[in-house]
């Protein structure tokens, strides 16, 4: 079994984002390890793009800041590499396709495997175009994590969930990334229809942002994402300690 | 709506694709099944072909320029005159195709991105007159240069939001509408405005816009019996180029020529030229040549035209140019202008900045090309929204 799919024998898994190089790599690194000491059991880490079209204005605000102080996908992998001597704690790199590209598949997701990376999750790349890329992620033995929405069918819930050996991301509502008020009223019910059709785990994410919000989510699912209530908090000068903090506070298990 | 989509349907050889988060993977395969049909439907084709004959002025006049030829001894030039259209430009082709497509589909809110207003103008245009809710984003950058379409938009009814992320410009309207798009799918079609995106824009916006090669070609035909040898356009994303080349890319004699923006010189952020720049990458949904850094980020862009400053060409333009069928070549900013006063005084005709980079080819070439040969420019736009911008900075 996979260190991810480890994560979630016998209890619920809290998912936590950062962006990397929001304010610096090196706090990158720092944050990481206090989120980990706050309770969070896998680590999303966002490479930074410059039209980040999934996500809202938290995100892009800090992959923009990143991005000015040239963070390559290079310089995650090494910071990736000090966690990882840190801690064991499974890490998901969150990006966009086209920095991936850039450099070439093949070759990306070798660095990205070797650098100890567990999952991959590429927001803009449908099944529809990920043929090579989930072979590339077999070979290098990299978990792919797959999105659904609301929007997203039973047949193609099925689909998608052939090519997951991890858990299924549940993104919780139409739209972008963001910290929101409420779930929406459909999504007891969409998640009992994702665990109708598969055995993975199921987390969901966008817009979970405090303890009852999580609460409200771990009734129906195996885990939870917390990604821009962080990034906010790191936006408003947060240390590695009050990132801990706020990891526990918003822990509802 | 489980369509199966294959990979020859949705690219132009290996260009093009979707690239599309989950969440909008069920918008745009609702929308290809509808374009689908669509596009067969002939009580649909007659409504469209209705709507560009009685409102938006079709068909469009084959001007011949004989002054302005003279002035650099070129060959036989005729314009294809798609300024004369409604709200002066090519964009109201596929502003009302798209319109009318939502209508079918029961979307009664449409959004739009924009960068120089035209298609913003055209999209509001079209919805005023379909009865249909209108929301167009556009970069703060371009509203500040484009302030008289930006007063048009308004008077039209539509609601203008002003996109102050990223570079300000296109593209972050693109991600804007992109993102309105995701959270309200249900009510709301996105008005697309170039043959950029994912599957089915680039097809679709093709369609609509093809009606200016058939009529070119119609046109040549009574005009001088043949079809013309040179075609010369601007690309931007390349909708008018893509909408007057379809005619002819099966005609090999025609020589088909897309023009990109070189703005002020060929150093990386001071130009849009996609071909001599760029390389292939993924943005807005979509695999095409694309300016970027060797990390796989978008470059910021430069060019007097707005209309033309955009970091990706679209996909069957990348096709066309890798099997060699058109060339693409890039007109610098000073030229573009020079073309944009010569045609104003020798013919009347004060031609789009968009459009100029087209002509600024012309003059550049009129002494290579075989004189007894006949070219057509595809003017796109008419040039009075440049003419704040320009007076104010003492450029004309």
């Amino acid at each position: 079994m996979n260190l991810l799919k480890q994560v979630f024998s016998g209890r619920k898994a809290f998912i936590a984002y950062i962006t990397a190089g929001h304010r610096s790599i090196e706090y990158t690194e720092q944050a990481a390890c206090a989120l980990v000491e706050g309770g969070v059991d896998i680590l999303e880490i966002g490479i930074p793009f410059s039209d980040p079209i999934a996500d809202g204005p938290i995100i892009q605000d800090a992959m923009n800041e990143a991005l000015e102080a040239s963070v390559s996908i290079q310089s995650v992998l090494n910071a990736v590499r000090n966690i990882k001597k840190q801690t064991q704690v499974p890490i998901v790199l969150f990006t966009y396709y086209n920095p991936l590209i850039a450099i070439g598949l093949n070759e990306v997701l070798s660095d990205i495997a070797e650098a100890g990376v567990d999952g991959i999750l590429v927001v803009d790349l449908p099944i529809e175009e990920s043929k090579i890329y989930f072979k590339q992620c077999q070979l290098n033995k990299l978990e792919p994590i797959c999105l659904l929405s609301p929007s997203t069918d039973e047949n193609r819930i099925r689909d998608i969930n052939k090519h997951c050996n991890s858990f299924l991301y549940y993104v919780c509502r139409n739209g972008t990334t963001g910290i929101k008020d409420a779930l929406p009223s459909n999504y007891m019910e969409k998640i009992e229809t994702i665990n109708s059709l598969s055995d993975n785990p199921v987390v969901s994410g966008f817009g979970i942002g405090n303890r009852s919000l999580a609460a409200q989510a771990l009734q129906h699912a195996d885990g939870f994402v917390v990604g821009s209530a962080f990034v906010n908090a790191i936006s408003n000068g947060a240390s590695p300690s009050d990132l801990k903090n706020l990891a526990t506070e918003i822990d509802p298990r | 709506m489980n369509i199966k989509l294959n990979k020859e349907q949705t690219r132009f050889g290996s260009f093009g694709g979707i690239y599309m988060p989950e969440s909008l993977m069920a918008p745009i395969k609702e929308l290809a099944t509808y374009f689908q049909k669509l596009k067969l439907d002939e009580d649909f084709i007659s409504e469209f072909r209705d709507l560009l004959k009685n409102y938006a002025g079709r068909s469009t006049p084959l001007t011949e320029v004989k002054r302005f030829r003279k002035e650099f001894s070129g060959p036989r030039l005729f314009l294809k005159r798609e300024d004369l259209l409604h709200t002066g430009a090519h964009k109201i082709n596929n502003a009302l195709g798209q319109c009318l497509l939502a209508k079918k589909m029961k979307k009664n809110r449409i959004i739009a991105e924009t960068g120089a207003g035209q298609h913003g103008v055209a999209t509001a245009t079209a919805c005023a007159h379909l009865d249909l809710e209108c929301v167009i984003y556009m970069g703060e950058k371009d509203i500040e240069r484009q302030l008289p379409n930006v007063e048009k938009i308004k008077l039209l009814g539509a609601k203008i939001v002003a996109v102050n992320a990223g570079s300000k410009t296109l593209k972050d309207a693109v991600n804007a509408a992109l993102r309105d798009y995701a959270s309200n799918f249900e009510t709301t079609h996105y008005c697309l405005g170039s043959a950029l995106g994912p599957y089915p824009y680039p097809q679709m916006v093709e369609y609509f816009q093809s009606v200016i090669g058939e009529e070119t070609q119609e046109q040549c035909h009574k005009e001088f019996g043949k079809d013309p040898d040179l075609i010369i356009a601007c690309v931007g994303g390349g909708s008018n180029a893509i909408g007057i080349f379809s005619q002819f890319i099966n005609n090999e004699k025609v020589r088909l020529v897309g023009v990109e923006a070189g703005g002020m010189s060929s150093k990386p952020g001071e130009h849009a030229a996609r071909f001599t720049g760029g390389s292939p990458g993924v943005l807005h949904g979509c695999y095409s040549y694309l300016l970027q850094n060797e990390d796989g980020q978008v470059m910021n862009t430069h060019s007097i035209s707005a209309g033309l400053d955009y970091p990706m060409v679209g996909p069957h333009h990348s096709a066309l140019y890798e099997n060699k069928r058109v060339e693409y070549d890039s007109i610098t900013d000073a030229e573009a202008l020079m073309a944009f006063k010569s045609l104003s005084k020798t013919e009347g005709i004060i031609p789009a900045l968009e459009s100029s980079h087209a002509i600024g080819f012309y003059i550049r070439e009129a002494g290579n090309l075989d004189a007894n040969s006949v070219v057509v420019i595809n003017l796109s736009g008419r040039g009075d929204k440049d003419l704040p911008k320009l007076l104010s900075e003492g450029l004309v």
